[in-house]
């Protein structure tokens, strides 16, 4: 019956007991101090792009204290692993982070490889160098855009969106689909590039570079915009390294961790690319690094579109749907648009893993949030909220 | 014949002067709505409204229609007599905005010795609206965005009103019909260039007034949702659109008035003119709304405190100072 309290027009909500909120705003609002306001923001919230909630307490406009509170959109991936045979689980992996797909394929393709000991052909590393890179320019795009939006620019995410759409075309043409891309295989990749995929590709890297000029004379030099970004959300690197967060976040605190120079994987270590570091660690430094990333990215699918090998583009007696995974572990690490995703698949020789576990950059990444918010002006909360990029179904899994 | 000093013919034609208000703000906001959405559009790069009607010119009628045929959702615990109050009391004191403004030579509905107290008096009612809303729809984000909103036009009148005064002086006149007479007809002759300072912090205020982008901030949708209206749905959050675009309208009448020489223009002088200048005002605003992003809530009121405040005082004492001199 106590759930009828809230609904009735004629309750006071100031009466004890009269409020029902759920579990977290209770819980969240017994350390209030008296006078505060706890705001609820999401699941359903404009910037919050997604289901993430977050209560916040609020001492006028200023962020006193946040916590973000996750699951709504949770699809159990790990479980559904336990199911499937490691084939099969394959298209799952497009859906964990529906904007970093490609990157979510080549972790775990390349930890099955890794515990089977199979050596993808050279043509092959190249497509899968060219699709993560595209792929990642695409995810960083749409932050971009989305960023921009939470600080109340309207315009930039449609321009970014015009971009998006030349990837989409080009990745559309070997994995099939635009979003949720299934385009790794073990051994290989599942489709060569034609003619017209590279030539498109040609097309494009001189375009999205005079694009990116285009971004920061409209964008990145405007005032408000700077205003609204530098000094604001300081994430030292000790706070990033305590919460384990990582991709450009880490980068913008001044470390230079990166998965592709750290720990080179697939062929990075033959490209030359640089891993943009930024000199200050605040929202600014954060687009900052995700911005020259771009251009890193456009140098390293230019050079891969350049060397790209003829050749095979899976291996000879590549595994099939009912392959069955060799009992061991592996642990695979690559770096992803938002960090560094790391799947462990842990095998026992049956029909389908044991047991796979996905670690989702954004997951640790959310977690400097409450810290770094606090004692900022809601507005400010938001503006660092959106600079983690965060997609929530890869929070979630 | 008289009633209590205004005579029957100017009374009668008061009412139907208001009644044509009324048919030019809905008509307006019609006619905004599309080229809002057209000219975001064109900036955007999209093709923006294109199927209802030719060219997707029904569109905005189409979307009236729809909020008139709503269902009016009223959240738990509101103040019933506020809440019902507010939508009102935004959009019916523009009307009465409009009496002073002089369209054309000989279409003013009424010469308001004191018109420029009048406009400004009555701008006041839109910012209690937006307090009202916000308070009154029992919503953290309402009363929010309603403190934002008291904070914000009480800041802004300020500059504002300065700016408005230096023209005034200027003309020695508050009534708006002589201060475009006092006007030229060649652009050179308006007032836009002797009192440029006064031009552009009429220009950065007029925004911040109308609650529009980049000074959007009671309504700031990416924190507050939709701010003081969060929570009114059909004709509510209808009436508070069109006062929102009637009080654009407004701002750009006075604009043109004040600064851009009314309705006198290089040839043949008229309405038109007074239109022709008012709606290059409104695609201003529609502009930046669309090119720039939001201001943080503290950076705009120190914009107003810090800059536009002393810079107006200083503009009218420089004004006050030269008109002693010549």
């Amino acid at each position: 019956m106590s759930n009828f309290t809230f609904l009735n027009p004629f309750a006071v909500l100031d009466e004890p007991g009269t409020y029902m909120g759920d579990f977290f705003s209770n819980n969240f609002a017994k350390k209030a101090q008296a006078g505060n306001v706890i705001l609820n923001l999401g699941p359903q919230h404009p910037s919050t792009h997604g289901v993430l909630r977050v209560i916040v307490e609020l001492y006028g406009e200023y962020v006193l204290r946040s916590e973000p509170i996750l699951g709504y959109l949770h699809r159990s991936h790990e479980k559904m692993a336990e199911h499937k045979t490691a084939y099969g689980f394959l298209p799952n992996m497009g859906r964990v982070d529906y904007l970093n797909a490609i990157g979510w394929n080549w972790a775990y393709t390349a930890a099955c490889e890794q515990l089977a000991g199979i050596e993808p052909p050279e043509r092959a590393e190249y497509l899968r160098v060219i699709a993560a890179e595209l792929n990642r320019i695409a995810s960083h795009l749409v932050w971009w855009g989305a960023f921009v939006l939470d600080l109340g620019a309207f315009t930039p995410i449609l321009y970014a969106f015009d971009d998006r759409e030349w990837i989409c075309d080009i990745l559309q043409r070997v994995t099939g689909s635009r979003l949720t891309m299934n385009y790794f295989r073990f051994g290989g990749v599942g489709a060569d590039g034609d003619d017209r995929f590279f030539s498109l590709i040609r097309e494009f890297i001189p375009l999205m570079r005079e694009r990116l000029k285009m971004y920061k004379a409209l964008v990145t030099d405007n005032v408000i915009l700077r205003r609204r970004l530098e000094g604001i959300g300081p994430m030292d690197a000790d706070l990033c390294l305590r919460y384990g967060a990582t991709g450009p976040l880490v980068r913008a605190a001044g470390v230079p961790r990166d998965v592709r120079k750290s720990v080179p994987y697939g062929i990075y270590d033959r490209f030359d690319y640089n891993i943009p570091v930024s000199p200050v660690n605040d929202n600014f430094g954060r687009y900052w690094v995700r911005m020259e990333e771009i251009s890193e990215s456009l140098k390293i699918v230019e050079q891969a579109v350049e060397r790209i090998p003829p050749g095979k583009i899976i291996v000879d007696k590549a595994p099939k749907p009912a392959w069955k995974l060799p009992p061991g572990e592996s642990v695979y690490s690559v770096e992803g648009a938002r960090g560094e995703i790391c799947v462990h698949v842990i095998s026992d020789g049956g029909k389908s893993p044991y047991r796979v576990k996905l670690r989702a950059p954004g997951f640790s990444n959310l977690s400097v949030f409450a810290e770094a918010a606090q004692g900022t002006i809601l507005a400010d909360a938001i503006a660092i909220l959106g600079s983690l990029d965060l997609v929530i179904p890869e929070i979630d899994r | 014949m008289e009633i209590s000093g205004i005579s029957i013919l100017s009374l009668v034609t008061i009412i139907v002067a208001c009644l044509l208000v009324i048919a030019l703000m809905v008509v307006n906001a019609l006619v905004m709505v599309y080229v809002e959405r057209k000219g975001s559009g064109f900036i955007q790069r999209r093709p923006g409204p294109y199927e209802v009607g030719p060219w997707g010119t029904i569109q905005a009628a189409c979307d009236a229609m729809k909020l008139l045929a709503k269902e009016l959702f009223v959240p738990a615990n509101v103040d019933f007599f506020l809440y019902f109050l507010a939508p009102v009391l935004a959009f019916l004191p523009v009307l009465a905005l409009f009496i002073p403004i002089p369209f054309g030579p000989f279409l003013t509905t009424l010469k308001v010795p004191d018109g420029v107290v009048l406009i400004l008096a009555f701008a006041g009612f839109g910012l209690l609206a937006n307090l009202l809303a916000g308070y009154a729809s029992n919503n953290k984000y309402g009363i929010l965005g309603a403190g934002r909103a008291v904070s914000q036009g009480v800041a802004y009148e300020i500059p504002m009103i300065l700016a408005l005064l230096a023209v005034v002086f200027q003309t020695g006149s508050m009534n708006l019909s002589e201060i475009v007479e006092a006007q030229g007809s060649a652009p050179w002759r308006w007032n836009f260039l002797c009192q440029p300072i006064a031009f552009f912090i009429y220009l950065v205020t007029l925004v911040a007034e109308t609650n529009r982008a980049p000074f959007d901030l009671p309504e700031g949708e990416s924190e507050l949702t939709a701010g003081f209206h969060t929570e009114y749905s059909g004709m509510g959050f209808a009436l508070f659109f069109l006062a929102e675009y009637a009080n654009m309208l407004l701002v750009s009448f006075v604009c043109a008035t004040f600064f851009l020489g009314g309705y006198k223009g290089p040839i043949l002088d008229g309405f038109w003119w007074t239109f022709i200048k008012a709606y290059a005002v409104m695609w201003f605003i529609v502009w930046i709304r669309w090119t720039f992003p939001r201001v943080r809530f503290d950076q705009l009121l120190n914009i107003n405190w810090k800059w536009l405040l002393p810079l107006s005082i200083l503009n009218l004492w420089i004004t006050a100072v030269v008109i002693k001199i010549v």
